[in-house]
């Protein structure tokens, strides 16, 4: 298996990018999603105005308190939906994924309160210089926290619109000081049966992830402490999870305790469980289906028509990452 | 005109079949169906459908470990039910899923194989539909009774459309699976095959 690795070190000062041309690019992205959005409800016509007028005009009045309850100062807010609205507080935490807790996408919610979030530490290993333990309060004042509106597409065909709350993973892994051989990084989630009492079923546990140590490091790459301005709640992966929006949703591991950075590609739990249909990827691409069902359409919670799924789930500004990678071969 | 105990099971057996959907319609009217409605109808009329299929299949054995008739005086009422929440369940997929395209719908049928079951089970049940009626049974004599044998395949049919739509956790569509085989081994001709087996070593 012939996979490009860029350099190994954390993000290069010339890398960096301008806050100017940042801005510039979401003011860009923010077009181009609307524009997409545009195309597609004016392709489907009537279809489209119903979908139109099933699309939550704005924050519910609970959302709404929901955020002036807010759990954190936040240092700036970044759009990059789209100018999207949100999908209300109640459906990004009421319908979702963590097999931990039940099979059902309604199961998270009702029994994700057996997890104990306090105390909590992150143990970060492997091939770096400066490996250490960090609690979750400790970890919540090393960077200022921010909030950014990202899409998230589940792999089943759903998706959502989240204000994710928290900071970059690239300076936060960077302070552990990877060292040369660190080409990818792990993380693992909480295994805990008497926590969890679902897990142990289905899946080989516990949940694991990983990433290539240039995506981990990509400006994109964020991990969140909260949504909606509160923390996060328990079947949304508290007290923090990754959050990668040009990927499927289950490649944004919950409720992290452990961070390894490793010389070979890690295993990782989707994969290991189906891997015809799972790759380590996981890169959202309409081009490339899932071998039981099509990636070229999503359902937006809150509509009732599917919409078009975007490559990278509309976030291009990660393409270069797999430049020169067969995208179907290294689904 | 009097209300005879069979007209009271028939009664029943219409409120316990429509309440389903009575229950699905006042959801949407409140707009209770969760965070994807969609889902919710299309999940809620598929489960009911094979739950109903699957209690029409029970008919049968249920009369003849009662001896009564009833069972199959409510059979044709339950098979209609069973194929109303089918198309219930095909028509919110074609209508919110495929936006009545048919080329969409093309696709899915060659490359999906779940669709392509659940598909199938619907065109298997739709002759036995038509032919549901008195005058049909009549008509076709015994040919009726081989043509709606049709219902054994299309359950077969409408539980691995199920299985393999899920996407891990197996363990819901294969008690449906369980109990639809409980109730196919039950008409095979198990005391014939018996008596074939054991007359054969007698005759040795």
């Amino acid at each position: 298996m012939l996979i490009r690795v860029r350099p190994q070190h954390p993000i290069q000062p010339s890398e960096i990018t301008p806050e100017g041309v940042y801005r510039d690019r979401r003011r860009f992205l923010a077009q181009l999603g609307m524009t997409a959005i545009g195309l597609a409800t004016a392709g489907c016509g009537k279809a489209g105005d119903a979908a139109k007028a099933a699309l939550p005009a704005a924050a519910s009045p609970a959302d709404q308190a929901a955020a002036a309850g807010a759990d954190f100062k936040l240092d700036r807010k970044t759009d990059m939906a789209g100018k999207e609205a949100p999908t209300p507080y109640q459906d990004v935490t009421h319908y979702n994924n963590y097999y931990e807790f039940g099979t059902g996408k309604d199961e998270p919610a009702q029994y994700a309160n057996t997890l104990k979030t306090r105390p909590w530490s992150v143990a970060v290993g492997g091939e770096c210089d400066a490996p250490g333990q960090v609690g979750i309060d400790d970890l919540l004042k090393l960077f200022p926290l921010e909030e950014r509106v990202y899409r998230h597409r589940c792999v089943e065909g759903w998706s959502i619109v989240v204000p994710w709350d928290g900071f970059a993973l690239g300076p936060f892994l960077a302070r552990f000081k990877p060292n040369s051989r660190a080409k990818y990084v792990s993380f693992s989630t909480l295994y805990d049966a008497k926590q969890m009492p679902q897990a142990g079923r289905v899946l080989p546990w516990p949940y694991r992830e990983g990433l290539r140590i240039d995506e981990a490091m990509h400006p994109l790459a964020f991990l969140s402490m909260g949504l909606y301005g509160r923390n996060l709640p328990n079947q949304n992966g508290a007290p923090l999870r990754l959050t990668l929006p040009w990927k499927y949703g289950f490649k944004s591991i919950k409720s992290i305790v452990g961070i390894e950075f490793t010389e070979q590609a890690p295993q990782t739990t989707w994969n290991l469980s189906a891997p015809d249909e799972y790759g380590f990827y996981a890169n959202v691409n309409p081009n490339v289906d899932h071998p039981r069902w099509s990636q070229k359409t999503e359902r937006r919670l809150g509509e009732l028509f599917k919409r078009p799924t975007l490559l990278f789930n509309g976030y291009p500004e990660v393409a270069s990452l797999y430049s020169g990678l067969d995208l179907r071969a290294f689904y | 005109m009097s209300m005879t105990p069979l007209r009271w099971l028939k009664l029943a057996t219409w409120l316990l079949c429509l309440a389903p959907a009575a229950q699905l319609g006042w959801l949407t009217y409140i707009g209770h169906l969760g965070p994807n409605p969609v889902e919710t109808l299309e999940h809620g009329t598929g489960s009911r459908a094979l739950q109903i299929l699957l209690l029409t299949l029970a008919m049968t054995p249920l009369r003849q470990l009662t001896g009564r008739p009833e069972p199959i005086q409510l059979r044709r009422t339950l098979g209609l039910f069973a194929y109303f929440y089918m198309c219930a369940h095909f028509a919110m997929y074609l209508v919110f899923d495929l936006e009545l395209s048919l080329p969409k719908l093309g696709e899915d049928l060659v490359k999906r194989t779940w669709i392509t079951l659940g598909f199938s089970c619907w065109l298997f049940l739709l002759p036995l539909a038509i032919t549901s009626t008195d005058g049909w049974q009549r008509r076709l004599k015994r040919r009726w009774k081989s043509l709606h044998r049709l219902i054994y395949p299309a359950a077969l049919l409408a539980c691995f459309h199920f299985v393999w739509l899920v996407k891990k956790d197996e363990t819901e569509p294969m008690i449906y699976l369980g109990i639809l085989l409980v109730l196919l081994g039950w008409r095979m001709p198990w005391r014939n095959w018996a008596k074939g087996i054991l007359g054969a070593q007698t005759s040795t």
